[in-house]
């Protein structure tokens, strides 16, 4: 009994069933499967995040996202004050993440390509876009740059989903993805 | 005190139980016992809120009562509980005497002292900082002490698992090799040591950063070596969780493991593999390539789920066969039906496997998946899959483990025998259902540790689908019947601690449980037949696949981004 010591002494000379045998094999071959598959979607596939970071001071990155801002912002959403910006389809474009908001609204073109430049001021945050639902964490000190294709178009949202504080559930950011 | 009045003899198995020992795992049991159950009402109180009809809790409470629920659960009950389980495991099963009981007695107050500070600070209410408590968002510095003084209350208990069993080969208080649930213990407690020492590394500078010696600490280092402790810790309640099954197969039904090799390796993977599986908590994270990803994610070739998934046939095989030789050899699954459904430790033990496989283990694999991380980080999900493993699994798996434990070393009978039959299927279902519907609802992009998916109060708008918060309110559902069967376990080990009837006078020796004859030995029969066993690995092998790759397809949906 496995409470006891093995009945039989010398218990790693026993065979091994054939149906075990089996079982290990084909475990081992779907690891195997799954192993490779990451690295398959890495060549094949479409959905990848970056390996482009680089550190940053906060405060540096709050002066960039702000230049970036004031270059394209080209109105207000409704009368919250908050700027929404239209930078040129394949440029560099700016997000931050602070205690509660992510700044500011990007208004991005559909079937366009844009380097999406992510960090926070303060603590961690979670970058999650819904509903297309994709999910990045956010550190201060970390700027991520990841390159992505809105392919449709509408209202997105940017739920924070790394708890950051009291208002955690008030952090909501927008994309609007345009024709 | 001579050898005579330190040691008694078990009644029901024959083994020699060391009163120190006993004294120690009654504690350690009780205190586990009662911090799972203020740990399971908050985690009742959490669901409340996030069941957006009932919304229960106020925004800060609820997240105090987050990082109440996390610490007390997950630390707490299930540390404990296997601090019992080592001195189980070593002095009992191995016939010996606990090494430096005294020193036991030390690492368990340091353990309640840090327990009761880490609970402290979080009720005064500046500490909601969640269990990780990731930087550099900060709590009290007791807070960290408190973990801190717990965590070196446990690496005491492991010492003195160690030196145990240094003096029981020492002593030849047991011939050939440890007991195969020995040898699971040994594993979980090795695991430790590499788990309380990367908490050590971590957790003292936070707590110096607190008191405001130390200026910085990296949030990306912290993570790093935060999940060396926290997902290592994993391992070692999937090691000790493991070796309660093959435990209460052998005491209910005298199972033997099919081979000992396979199980002895396939425990030994968890040893070798486990090093940084911490990176499949920083998949989606910046600063980290993904070559280290993948490497470490898949915990070089995902070896340490090939061990799992051993485990996962050669228990309910262990069972199988040791069911056809009591005789129930008709078809498929006569062994499975005529088995002892109506003793909560085998329906308990049983319902663990099933589940921690089917719901916690398979979508850890997928979540694990560097790209497939993408699509369920820090969503609902997350915590419906380790609702599936640690709830499941480990915490089902203990409770079961209780009822022999209560008459073996408590020698008590069992208080409320009905509900103790039906605690396991009611707790089974609730968790289950938590399990499932965080999960559904993550799926569907569902934030974790989030008190108002309707976004009331913020600047902008946006809302979940319908369906998201449908399963919510399932989810709220199941909570309160996980916590009705919650009740149900605390009841009966309760009860039965403090008011059951003694079992010491009635002592008929019986060798083995149910009257059978253990199973030493499945050699005479050349060719062992498992046939149901086959059946139920096949149908979990094919949903493990297909839901993996229904995920890359789900996956493949999302905006292209590299
Ligand atoms: C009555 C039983 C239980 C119920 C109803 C329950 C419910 C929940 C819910 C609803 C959450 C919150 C998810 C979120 O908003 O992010 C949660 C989180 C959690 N639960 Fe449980 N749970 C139960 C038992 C347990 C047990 C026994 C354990 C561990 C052994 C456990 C470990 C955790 C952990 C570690 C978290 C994450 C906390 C965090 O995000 O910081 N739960 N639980
Ligand atoms: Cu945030």
């Amino acid at each position: 009994m496995a409470i006891h010591s093995p009945a039989n002494r010398l218990w790693w000379n026993e065979r091994i069933e054939k149906q075990e045998l089996i079982w290990i094999l084909v475990a081992f071959v779907w690891g195997l499967i799954m192993f490779f598959a990451m690295i398959y979607w890495h060549i094949a596939g479409e959905q990848n995040l970056s390996n482009e970071s680089y550190r940053v001071d906060p405060e540096t990155y709050a002066e960039t996202v702000e230049s970036f801002t004031e270059t394209y912002q080209v109105r207000e959403e409704g009368d919250t004050g908050i700027p929404v910006v239209h930078p040129p389809a394949g440029s560099d474009i700016y997000m931050i993440a602070r205690l509660w908001e992510w700044y500011p609204i990007l208004e991005l073109e559909k079937d366009k390509t844009y380097r999406l430049h992510l960090s926070s001021q303060d603590w961690q945050h979670g970058f999650s876009l819904q509903p297309s639902n994709i999910n990045i964490q956010v550190h201060p000190g970390y700027e991520l740059v990841v390159t992505i294709t809105p392919d449709q178009a509408g209202e997105y949202s940017v739920v924070c989903n790394e708890f950051c504080g009291i208002g955690h559930h008030n952090m909501l950011g927008r994309i609007y993805v345009t024709d | 005190m001579s050898a005579q009045t330190e040691f008694r003899t078990c009644p029901k198995t024959g083994l020699k139980v060391h009163l120190a020992a006993e004294k120690l795992i009654k504690a350690n049991a009780v205190v586990a016992i009662v911090f799972l159950a203020i740990g399971g009402l908050f985690g009742l109180l959490v669901a409340l809120t996030r069941w957006p009809a009932v919304h229960l809790l106020p925004d800060n409470l609820f997240y105090l009562a987050l990082t109440a629920h996390g610490a007390d659960v997950l630390l707490f009950w299930i540390l404990f509980f296997e601090m019992a389980l080592l001195y189980f495991c070593s002095a009992i099963l191995l016939n010996c005497r606990l090494a430096m009981p005294k020193l036991g007695w030390v690492g368990f107050w340091l353990m309640i002292v840090g327990a009761l500070l880490a609970n402290i600070a979080v009720l005064q209410g500046n500490s909601s900082v969640m269990f990780t408590s990731y930087v550099p968002m900060q709590a009290a510095p007791h807070f960290y002490l408190g973990l801190i003084l717990f965590a070196v209350g446990a690496l005491i208990g492991c010492v003195l698992f160690f030196a145990t069993l240094v003096i029981a080969k020492e002593e030849k208080t047991y011939e050939g090799s440890i007991p195969l649930v020995t040898f699971a213990a040994l594993t979980a407690a090795i695991i430790a040591i590499f788990t309380i020492v990367s908490g050590a590394i971590i957790l003292v500078p936070t707590f110096f950063w607190s008191l405001g010696i130390i200026q910085h600490i990296d949030p990306l280092v912290y993570k790093l070596i935060w999940w060396g402790m926290g997902h290592s810790s994993q391992q070692i309640n999937v090691s000790a969780q493991v070796g309660v099954w093959y435990a209460i197969a052998a005491l209910v039904l005298g199972a033997k493991p099919l081979s000992e090799k396979v199980s002895r390796m396939a425990f030994l993977m968890y040893i070798l593999f486990l090093q940084l599986a911490c990176a499949h908590h920083l998949l989606v994270e910046p600063g980290l390539s993904s070559e280290w990803k993948i490497f470490n994610t898949s915990y070089a070739m995902y070896l340490a789920v090939l061990g799992s998934m051993i485990h996962g046939m050669t228990v309910p095989g262990a069972i199988e066969a040791a069911q056809r030789r009591r005789g129930f050899t008709n078809g498929v699954f006569e062994w499975l039906r005529k088995a002892p459904w109506g003793n909560p430790a085998f329906s308990g033990m049983f319902i663990s496997l099933v589940l921690f496989g089917f719901l916690g283990g398979i979508s850890g694999v997928m979540m694990g998946t560097e790209q497939l991380n993408i699509i369920v980080h820090n969503t609902l999900y997350v915590p419906g899959h380790f609702h599936g493993t640690v709830v499941a699994g480990t915490t089902l798996a203990f409770m079961a483990i209780t009822y022999p434990v209560l008459e073996l070393i408590f020698q008590k009978e069992l208080m409320f025998p009905k509900l103790a039959k039906w605690q396991p299927y009611v707790f089974g279902l609730g968790v289950a259902g938590i399990s499932l519907f965080m999960m559904g609802a993550g799926t569907l992009g569902v934030a974790r540790r989030h008190w108002d998916i309707t976004f009331a109060d913020a600047t902008l708008s946006f809302e979940y689908p319908p369906m998201a918060l449908a399963m919510l309110g399932l989810n709220g559902l199941s909570a309160v019947l996980a916590a009705a069967g919650g009740i149900m376990f605390i009841m009966v080990a309760v009860g039965t601690v403090f008011f059951g009837k003694s079992l010491k006078e009635t002592s008929e020796v019986q060798a083995t449980p149910e009257g059978v004859a253990a199973a030493t030995s499945y050699g005479s029969e050349t060719h062992l037949q498992l046939p149901g066993t086959i059946v139920l690995i096949s149908v979990f092998f094919i949903a493990f696949v297909l839901y993996y790759f229904i995920n890359w397809k789900y996956l493949a949906t999302v905006w292209p981004m590299s």
